[in-house]
This record gives C-alpha cells, structure tokens and sequence, in this order.
C-alpha cells in the first residue's frame, strides 16, 4: 500500500520544503536587518517580472537541466555521478575545440558540432570512472569528485598554456569567431518596438535542454536501454538474473550522464561566453544533484526545480544588486532551500505520511 | 487448570491499516505451559497480531493481559519487561558479533561490558544443559547454521526472562532433522512452564506439536480448537475457507527423449569455494526431476549456472546442444533463446523487479524480444495488454497490470513470475523454491501449472528446501548435500526420514538419533571440517 | 501589465531606498570577493576615501557568477550609475560587450584591457607590476645572505607570473648566481585564500635556503609573511603596505595603488577620460613601501639601488621584461 498519493509526493512534499526555507531565509535576513517581504519582491521582480531576469533566470535554468539530467540519469542506475560539475568542464573543452580549429559555414552547423564536442568530452571524462566503477569496484563518488580535481587542473593547464592567446591576461581560450555566436532570446524574440530579453543571455541552448529532456523522458521509460537501466538500478541481481550485463549498464549511463553534463557547456561557452573560461560551470554540476533529488529523477520535475534554481540564482544576483544582503547570505539562503528539498526530505515526508494516513483512517 | 490465569489474553484487538483491517475484533486465550498454534494464509493477520502483542503496532482497540494482570505494550522494550520474548522469521543478529556479544546486545548491565559478558556465558551454559541449547558462546553468527542462529535467538528471549515465546515461521529454513530439534527444545521449555505461540503454515507442525491451534483467516480469528479434537484437512478448510486437496493429483510421468543433460559440473564461488563438486544428471521431456536439501548446499548455485547467472565447469547440453558455461552477463539471455525458462529461487530479488509495476515484470528478461519492439523503443501498450491476458489466465489478484509488483502479496508475486515463464512455453523450466512463502491456495494453483507443463512434454528441475513439495510433485528425486547428488529414488518408495538423513549428508545409521549426526555434520560444516559421509 | 509596472516600481522604489541617486559612481569586484585582504579590498579602500572626502555615496556589489558579470554591468548603466568602476582583468571582455550598448557611461576596468578605438567609453587602468616587482627584487638579492630568494604567488595565472618575473629579474640584476624559487599555491581561486598552503611553501622554501621570501598571493601570503617572521627570516608584501604585520620582518611590500585607481576615477566622476593608462614606477602606481617597520631592515646601499633602477626604468634605461607580452621569462622557468 503506498502511504501518500503521488501529487502529494510530486508536489506536496516540494512546496512545503520550499516554504520551510522560504521561512528560514526569512528568519536570516530579518536577523541582519533586512525586510524579507522588499527581499523576496525584489527577487521575484528581478527574476520573473520582465524579460530580461527571465532571461537570466533560464540561463541559469538551462544549465541546471542539464546537470539536473546527468544526476537523474545515473541516478536509475544508481550510480551517484558527483562529476558532473568536471564533466561540464570537459564539455567546454569540446565546445572550444569545436569553435576554435573548424571553420563552420554558420552558427547552425557551429552548434552541432559543439554539441557534439561537449558530449564527447563529458562523455568520455565520464568513461574513466565509470570503467573503473565496472570493471575494478572504485567508488563512482569518489572518482567522479576526484575527476572534478583533475578537470579543474587540466583546464587550468589549458587556459593557462596552450588555448591562451599570447599576451592575454586572462586564463581564457581566444574568443570564438563571432558567426559562430548562438541566437540569444534578444535576438530570437524581440522587433524593434517590442524589445525582450535585453542584454540577456539565454540562448538556443534553452531548447537544446527542453529536448534533452525529452530525450531522457524516452530513454529511461520507453526504451529497452531504459528499462534495463531502471531494472539494473532497483536489483542487480535481478538484472543478472534477466541477463542484464552490468558492466554495460554502468558505462552506458554514465557515458549518457557525461555527456549531458558536458552539453552544458554550450550554453555557457557557446552562449553565453563565447570563449573557454576557466570557472565556467560555477557549482552546476553540484546543483544538478540538487535539481535532480528535488526533480525526484522525472525529466519533468528536472525542468521545473531547474527553473526554480535558475530564480534563486538570478533574484540572488537582483538582491546583492540592490540591497546590502551579502553575497555569503544569498549563498545561505540558496544552500537552505537545497537542504530542504533534498536532504531534509524526510522531516517534511515522515509527518505529512502520517497525516494521510491519518486522514484516510478517518474516511474508512 | 481451569483456575490459573490465562498467559496471555487478547480482548477484541482491532487493527486497521487505512482501509485494509488487518485484525478484526480478535480474542484469544493461552494458558501457560502450553503451545498454541497460530496458523492462516499470509496476509491473515497473524504477523500483525503478533506485532501488536510485542508492542511494534498500537491497537485500535481492544485489551492486553498478561498472567491476568491488564498490560499496556507500547514498545517492546515493554514486551520484553512483561516476559514476552520474540523470534522473528528473519533474525536479528549481528552477523559479525559473537554469540554472546548477540545475547547481551541491549541487555547490557553496565557500562563496562566484561561483566555482563561473564554473566551471560554462566547463563548460557546452564539454558543450554536445561533445554538442550547448545551453541558455542564464542561462535561468531556468520559462521553459524540457520539452525544453530536460531537457538541464539531463543537464548536471547530466554536470557531476558522471557516466560512467553513467539515464533514466527520458525521451520521455514531447517532440515527436518534441524526442525525436530526444535521441537525438542519447545517441549523442554513447556515441561518448564514456559508459554509458547507458534505461528506457522505448516499444517502437520501444528498437529504434531501444539496443545491448541487457532485459526485466522482475513483478520479474522476463525476457530480455536483443541489440536487433539482437529484434522489436517478441517484446519486447511477453516483457513483457505473452502476444500483443499492437499494430496496433488497427478497422472505418472511419460518420459520422452533426454532435453537436459549436465556431466560433471563443478561451480567455484567467487571466495574460491568449491560449491559444486561434480553433479551429473539428465532431465527428459515430459518429467519432473526434483532435487531436495538443505538451503546452501549448492542448489541455488546449480540453478544460478543453469539460468546463465554463474560460471562453471563441465558439460551441459540442452536439446543436444552445448551450453556456454563461462558466465558472461548475457548469458540470462542466451539461455532463454534456447528456451529455458527461469523461476527464480528469490522472486523479490531476481525474478521480479519490485520497483517495477506488473506489466513491466511481464517481460522482464524477455524484455529484448522483437515482439515486444516499437521501432527504437519498447511496444509499452502492447506489453500491458498482454500482461492483462497472462494475469487474468493465472488468476493474479488484483488483475491490474499498473500496478507496483511490490504491492502483490508473496502468492501472486510468484504467479506473476510463473506466468511469465510458463506462458513462454520453454522446453526446460528450472523451478526454484516454487510456493516459498505462498499461501495454501496459491501453492494449489501453482503446483497444478507446473504439472500441466510437464504433462504437455516439458522438463521440469524443481529445487525445493519443502521435502512436502519435492515428494508429492517430483518423478524423481535427488538429494543434494555439499555440492553433490546423493543418489536418486523413486518417490513412490522414499520416505522423509530416508530423504532427511540424505539431506544431512548420511545414507545410514540406525544407531544414532538422526539430529545428533545432523548437528555433529553441521558442526563440522561450520569448523571447515568436511563432513562425515555416512 | 499592471501587476508589472507595479513591481518595477517597487523595485525603482527599493533601488533608491538602498541609497542610489543617479550619477553616483558604482564598483564592482570581482569574483575573490569585497575583503579579500588584496585588491578588491584595496579597491573598497579607495571608495571609502573617496566618499569620506567628498560625501558623496557610491553602489557596490560582489560577484558570485561569471555570467553576472555583465548582468551588473547593464544594470548598473540602465540605473544611471556613472562611472562604473570594476575590478580585475575579467571584466574586461564583459565590458567590451556592453559597452556600445551605453555610450553616456563609462567604464572603468582595473587591470583589464578595452580597446579604446572601438570603445571610446571605457577606460583601462594597468599597473606595471613587474617593474615594482623588480625593485623588491633587488631589495631582496641584497638582503640575502644565502643567496637563494623565494617567491609565492597566489592562483596561477600570467598576471601572477608577471610579478614573479619581475622579481627574478630584480634579483639577478643585483646578484647573477643568485637562485630564485618560484611556487604557485593552487590552479583554482581557493589559492587566493589559502594562508596554511602558504605557509607551508614558505617553510618548504626556507629549507631550501631561502631567506627572503616575496608573497603575491593575496590572502595566502599573509601565512607566507607570518611563517617567515616566525622563522627569523624576511619577507616582502604585495599591494598594500604590509610592512606594519610584522614590524622589523617585513623587507618591504611591493605596492599597487589600486585604491588610487578607484578614487581618482570616482573623483573625475562621469567626465572620466576614457582611454588606457599604465601605472608605473613613475606615476607612482607601483611602488616600494619604505617606513618606520622597515627602516632598520632596509640599508642605504639598497635605498640608492632602487632609486637608481627607478630612475633608469623610468627613463627607460633598463627594460623590465613583461611576461604577459610573450608568455615567457628569461629570468625564470615556471
């Protein structure tokens, strides 16, 4: 007998998390002398209320399905891939590569073969690990976080020596070749009199991540592969037992997580930066394991916690903008709302079971 | 007798789990020094009457007493200071804890654990030489039988005074000999005025060895009667609700040409044990080989190389062809192209995925079928239509192929895998543990399924640790004992204490009492001795 | 609609309750953050000067992303902020996308380079670090009795590169044989704050005879500068005068007046004259830091030397190998 009705689960269970950190967050910026109520409309202007946060919020949005994706991915398999933020990392690579050495005839064709490029890359930074976890036993978490390490420092070799133009202070790839730029929502969605999304950096990418999700939504639930997948993840013995090769489950999902993390990076490289920087991802890949938990591993529920992080991310940005909020406080009040949703799950869960059964003790 | 209080009286205990009503209104009465028999199909309500008596759930309604004297068991920290001691079906030790170290666990006096210790091992030592008990204080549990595990656990209640002992399911993994050990001991503690409730679905456990027996059926209790004043058949009718046949009715067997042949197949695990050590053996089409023993002696790895799920030496052909041995992941697969099909001895962990609704499970492992393709993708309504169709043929309740397999009870869980395998027609079917943990009627319907496939020419290879089972179905039957077969007999001329002393690895010994040689054998098991071969 | 332009109001209403007028000047760190204990801090320094004196008011914000970068830049021209001051190279690529986009305001990008040509509203601020690097680097060849001289920076990166190149020139200048050791702390921004890691470089370094050690590294160095007091040995700062840390330990500390930076382009306000200025050992944008700490520390004989070598590089006697021009150094090997 299931305890709760799934909605309750779907969509209970994350708003009063939420509403539990909300009230928190509240509690911390009335604490230093803040009013909450001009905090959270500052934020919800800022990020939702005209085009160019919304801009901004599914920038940050598209990372996050990306990431979030890569998590859930792994996550039917049951490999925890905490690699996703080294993974994106190689995925820029890919997509520097990509934009740098060929001469693509048009910003369509530039994209394919970023795409391309940052899923190969993230894919293979994936592989290693993923072998390792196969064939030799090594923790998946603890290679794919020590993989993060080792992305960091090969990039930083990178940036530093090899793709750094000369005479450049930064530890930056050269910029790419601007026909290669992908259409911002500015230029997608704006006329002359309507101007939308200005200065924004949401891009084509954005649609890039809608279709992975669906892409995930058809592999883990209408696909053998899927299906494999999701058997191997809730038994492994049954998945030997249905002639199921778990090796081949490991790195065949952790190739797939890689590779989405990887495709990140042309959002953040392609899109947004337009040349290889060294800190592109900034945490994503750990906000993937966030949007993933709190997406409960649904493309669906991805896309959505990834928007509501790509809010917290943008009217974060607003509130350090316009008020004396420190920046270590929005960080706080971001880590809160990850607590919540993902590792407090059951303090909200435990009680609110217990209510419905209560509830349906009442009915029979 | 008459004016002694009851050990245990339950008045009118309702229990509900939302709108499912485990217990309704339930009153028993069990006098001490006696051992009464709880019996009923899963899902009865037995294991929840017991959880309550032990204080794991809180009744809706309805009153405690113990020894007269009304009790309230909000935990069972309270069961355990009103003298109720527990052993559960799955046991509760620490598997790398020492025997002793598992009997004082929460029962410690002090904060210094040497004393307690001290005073545990003097205790141990005198329940042992009273009831029969033996087990090495020193033993780590890892290294003990099932059997033996099992007497830590009754040490445990008996070492916090338990004067009232529950025993769920408690011969569901013992030999027969094991079992009649036992049995010996709970007559000892009832010769001690000790209070015992069995809880079982064995019939004939009930006949043999309690005072009393009541019967339960849909959180119901049915009937309490005197076990003298009762047969078999009207406690079968009493908790199913309607005639059972307990005898199954077959037609002989009409062996054909030889579908399975296995020659000198030796299976080393993965520590570097040898867990089988050279068994031949054919099967034919059209009969039902069975093989008998105790759990561990090297069936389910037979079944594991069978099933493609584990590496091994030695020949096997099927349908004279031979069969990769080497153990490679796909093999599951292979070995359903050549039409074997698998019943899995665990259907939880490896026949079915949990997780997975109904229809899901339907084909799994031949979830790869072109049949069941939609271009790149799986044929999802497909699949859930023809589920529909194999769950309403074997009777699977409720017949709704959306829903999680986990919300089957254990009886239609094995029939989900059952029509799954059966329904694919394989000219082999290897049959693990069939009716584990399957109430009587399913265990009915499910013994009829497995005849009617061999009476259409299919051959069957039933593992089961039930020697109730292996006789009645089987056409012949081995015993395996340390990874070999001790010889084959007709089951029209076997007895259970012939098979019984084969299962403990001893063809004859008239002199001894058959349990000792089983522990002396057990014990040598255990000390990595090899066992002495009768 | 209504339900928008009501927020937008609300947020205008909050923008100017937080203190913002229009025209006020706007600074914007970068990613190391307001208190980093090196530039963004010497930055913040200059402000604060710049609204002591003036009491005026000024608007600032740290940044947590890359992308926010340019987010802020744009809202900060949108409310009318002039100039908008940032910090570190970064900024100098957001900038150079944003600009064209507000011609009214100016851009201020310290240690960062804009094309003035296309961009007639930014103004790049350079320092010269390795020429105040090479006369700290001297300062230390004379002051080593070993004759082995240490350098710590911070994240590697060619500006930090820059500075050690400097200082080995310096060194061998003074002393040919002379051995420079030349660590890194770290490849990400956590070595900007990582005083243990720093320290432990230092004693790594004084085992191998070193004896005056130079810390660029932010945060980090101050676990250079103090493990280097506790030692018995010298040390030499960067960017603010660090000499007062450990009086009499402290060679000397190789300034950078970023806070100069910030309050003289606050001060122009919004008739900021855009183009590119390099501060150097001449317009005293670099610099050695010569006080009552280090007075006992520093000899005449090293006094002159630097006021020598200052003469000629202003004068452009002696050219201070850049090694962000090549990505090289002669003096040194990475």
């Amino acid at each position: 007998m299931d305890k709760m009705p799934a909605w309750a689960d779907v969509v209970l269970i994350p708003l009063i998390s939420l509403l539990l950190a909300a009230i928190l967050s509240a509690v911390v910026i009335l604490a230093i002398g803040e009013s909450p109520v001009e905090a959270f409309n500052l934020m919800v202007d800022g990020a939702l209320m005209r085009s160019s946060g919304w801009g901004y919020t599914l920038y940050y949005a598209t990372n996050f399905i990306f990431t979030g994706l890569a998590v859930a991915v792994a996550f039917h398999a049951r490999m925890f891939n905490i690699g996703g933020e080294g993974q994106a990392m190689l995925g820029g690579l890919g997509v520097a590569l990509a934009c740098l050495y060929v001469p693509w005839p048009h910003w369509t064709l530039a994209m394919l073969g970023s795409t391309l490029g940052a899923a190969a890359f993230g894919a293979a930074w994936a592989l290693i690990p993923a072998y390792l976890q196969a064939r030799r036993g090594s923790h998946i978490v603890i290679t794919t976080i020590m993989f993060n390490f080792i992305a960091a420092a090969l990039l930083n070799y990178l940036l530093i020596g090899v793709l750094k133009p000369t005479g450049s202070m930064e530890p930056a790839s050269a910029k790419f070749d601007p026909s290669f730029a992908l259409p911002t929502f500015q230029q997608m969605f704006s006329s002359a009199d309507a101007p939308l999304f200005r200065g924004a950096p949401a891009n084509v990418s954005f649609f890039l991540a809608l279709a992975a999700c669906l892409f995930v939504w058809l592999l883990i639930w209408r696909s053998r592969l899927g299906y494999e997948i999701r058997a191997y993840g809730w038994s492994q013995t049954g998945a030997k037992y249905a002639g199921i090769s778990g090796t081949r489950i490991i790195i065949i999902s952790m190739l797939i997580s890689g590779g989405l993390a990887g495709l990140m990076a042309v959002n953040t490289t392609q899109g947004e930066a337009e040349r290889l920087i060294l800190n592109s991802t900034e945490g994503a890949g750990f906000i993937g394991i966030a949007v993933a938990l709190m997406g409960r591993n649904h493309p669906f529920g991805v896309l959505l916690a990834a928007i509501l992080f790509g809010f917290l991310y943008q009217g974060g940005a607003e509130l350090a903008l316009w008020t004396n909020i420190p920046r270590e406080l929005i960080v706080v009040i971001q880590a809160l709302v990850i607590l919540f949703t993902g590792a407090l799950d059951n303090m909200v869960r435990m009680p609110l079971e217990r209510i419905f059964l209560a509830l349906r003790r009442k009915e029979s | 007798m008459t004016d002694t209080a009851p050990a245990i009286e339950l008045k009118g205990i309702s229990k509900a789990f939302g709108p499912v009503q485990a217990n309704k209104d339930i009153s028993i009465r069990v006098m001490p020094g006696t051992i009464h028999g709880i019996i009923g199909e899963n899902g009865a309500g037995k294991s929840t009457l017991m959880s309550i008596l032990y204080g794991f759930y809180k009744a809706d309604k309805g009153e405690v007493f113990i020894n007269g004297t009304r009790t309230e068991i909000p935990d069972s920290q309270a069961a355990i200071s009103a003298g109720i001691g527990m052993v559960f079906q799955h046991f509760k030790l620490v598997e790398n804890f020492t025997v002793v170290e598992n009997v004082i666990l929460g029962a410690e006096d002090g904060f210094q654990l040497r004393p307690s210790i001290a005073k545990a091992r003097k205790s141990l030592k005198q329940l042992a030489e009273e009831y029969e008990l033996n087990v090495d204080p020193d033993a780590k549990i890892e290294n003990l039988s099932v059997g033996h595990q099992q007497r830590v656990e009754i040490l445990k209640a008996l070492y916090r005074q338990a004067d009232i002992l529950i025993l769920d399911e408690p011969t569901g993994v013992l030999t027969p000999a094991e079992a009649d050990h036992l049995f010996r001991i709970l007559d000892n503690l009832r010769n001690e005025g000790k209070t015992i409730i069995l809880i079982t679905h064995k019939l004939r456990e009930i006949m043999e060895y309690t005072d009393t027996v009541s019967v339960m059926r849909r959180g119901e209790m049915t009937a309490t009667v005197r076990t003298a004043e009762t047969s078999t058949e009207e406690l079968a009718e009493l908790m199913v609700g309607r005639k059972v046949l307990l005898r199954v009715d077959k037609k002989p067997a009409q062996p054909k040409q030889v579908v399975l042949s296995v020659k000198d197949l030796r299976v080393t695990d993965s520590a570097g044990v040898e867990r089988i050590k050279g068994v031949s053996f054919d099967i034919r089409a059209g009969e039902i080989y069975g093989i008998a023993g105790v759990a561990g002696n090297g069936q389910s790895e037979l079944m594991e190389v069978l099933g493609g799920m584990q590496a091994g030496t030695g020949t096997i052909t099927m349908n004279g062809e031979e069969i990769d041995l080497t153990g490679r992941y796909s093999d599951g697969q292979s070995r359903r192209a050549r039409s074997i099909g698998h019943v899995p001895e665990d259907r939880q962990d490896e026949g079915l995925i949990l997780d997975f609704t109904a229809w899901e499970n339907m084909v799994f492992g031949y979830h790869r079928d072109p049949d069941w393709a939609a271009g790149p993708l799986m044929n999802n309504a497909g699949i859930v239509q023809e589920a529909e169709g194999k769950m309403q043929r074997f009777d699977v309740r409720p017949p709704n192929p959306h829903l999680t397999a986990k919300n089957f009870s254990g009886g239609n869980q094995q029939k989900i895998v059952l029509a799954r395998e059966i329904e694919r027609n394989p000219d082999l079917l290897l049959v693990g543990q069939p009716t584990r943990g399957v109430d009587i009627g399913a265990i009915e319907f499910i013994h009829q399924e497995i005849i009617r496939l061999r009476d259409e020419g299919k051959a069957i290879l039933l593992v089961s640790v039930e020697l109730d089972e292996i006789m009645s179905l089987s056409d012949r039957i081995a015993v395996m004992f340390d990874g070999r077969l001790m010889g084959e007999r007709d089951p029209a001329e076997a007895n259970e204490r012939e098979l019984g002393l084969l299962m403990a690895g001893i063809s004859e010994e008239p002199d001894k009492p058959a349990w000792k040689a089983v522990d002396e054998n057990l014990d040598a098991i255990e000390h990595g001795e090899a066992p002495k071969h009768g | 609609m209504t339900l928008m332009t009501k927020f937008l109001g609300a947020a205008a209403a909050a923008a100017l309750s937080a203190g913002a007028a229009l025209a006020d000047p706007a600074l914007i760190y970068d990613l190391g953050g307001k208190f980093d204990k090196s530039f963004n801090e010497a930055a913040y320094g200059g402000a604060e000067r710049w609204a002591e004196e003036t009491g005026g008011s000024y608007k600032d914000i740290e940044m947590q992303s890359e992308a926010q970068r340019e987010q802020a830049l744009r809202r900060f021209a949108e409310a009318g902020f002039n100039p908008v001051v940032t910090t570190g190279f970064s900024f100098s690529t957001p900038i150079a996308a944003v600009a064209g986009d507000y011609p009214d305001t100016k851009f201020v990008t310290i240690d960062g380079y804009v094309d003035p040509e296309e961009h007639p509203n930014v103004k790049s601020i350079l320092f010269s670090e390795h020429e105040g690097s090479y006369l700290v680097g001297m300062m230390a060849a004379m002051a080593s009795d070993s004759g082995t001289v240490g350098f710590v920076g911070g994240m590697d990166i060619p500006l930090i590169r820059k500075f050690a190149c400097g200082y080995a020139q310096g060194v061998k200048a003074v002393n040919p044989d002379a051995e420079v050791i030349a660590n890194m702390t770290g490849t990400t921004p956590a070595a900007w704050n990582d005083p243990v890691k720093g320290s432990e470089l230092a004693k790594a370094q004084i085992g191998q005879g070193a004896d005056v050690i130079y810390a660029a590294a932010g945060g980090t160095g101050l676990g250079v500068l103090q493990t280097a007091a506790d030692e018995g040995i010298l040390s030499i700062g960067v960017d603010s005068n660090q000499n007062h840390l450990h009086p009499g330990k402290v060679l000397t500390s190789m300034l950078k007046r970023v806070d100069n930076a910030v309050y003289e382009s606050m001060t122009a306000g919004a008739d900021l004259e855009a183009g590119v200025e390099v501060l150097g050992l001449a317009e005293d944008g670099v610099g050695v830091a010569m006080d009552e700490h280090n007075a006992d520390l520093v000899t005449d004989e090293m006094t002159t030397a630097v006021e020598d070598a200052k003469a000629q590089i202003a004068a452009g006697e002696i050219s201070v190998h850049d090694y962000s021009s090549d990505d090289s150094c002669p003096a040194l090997t990475f």
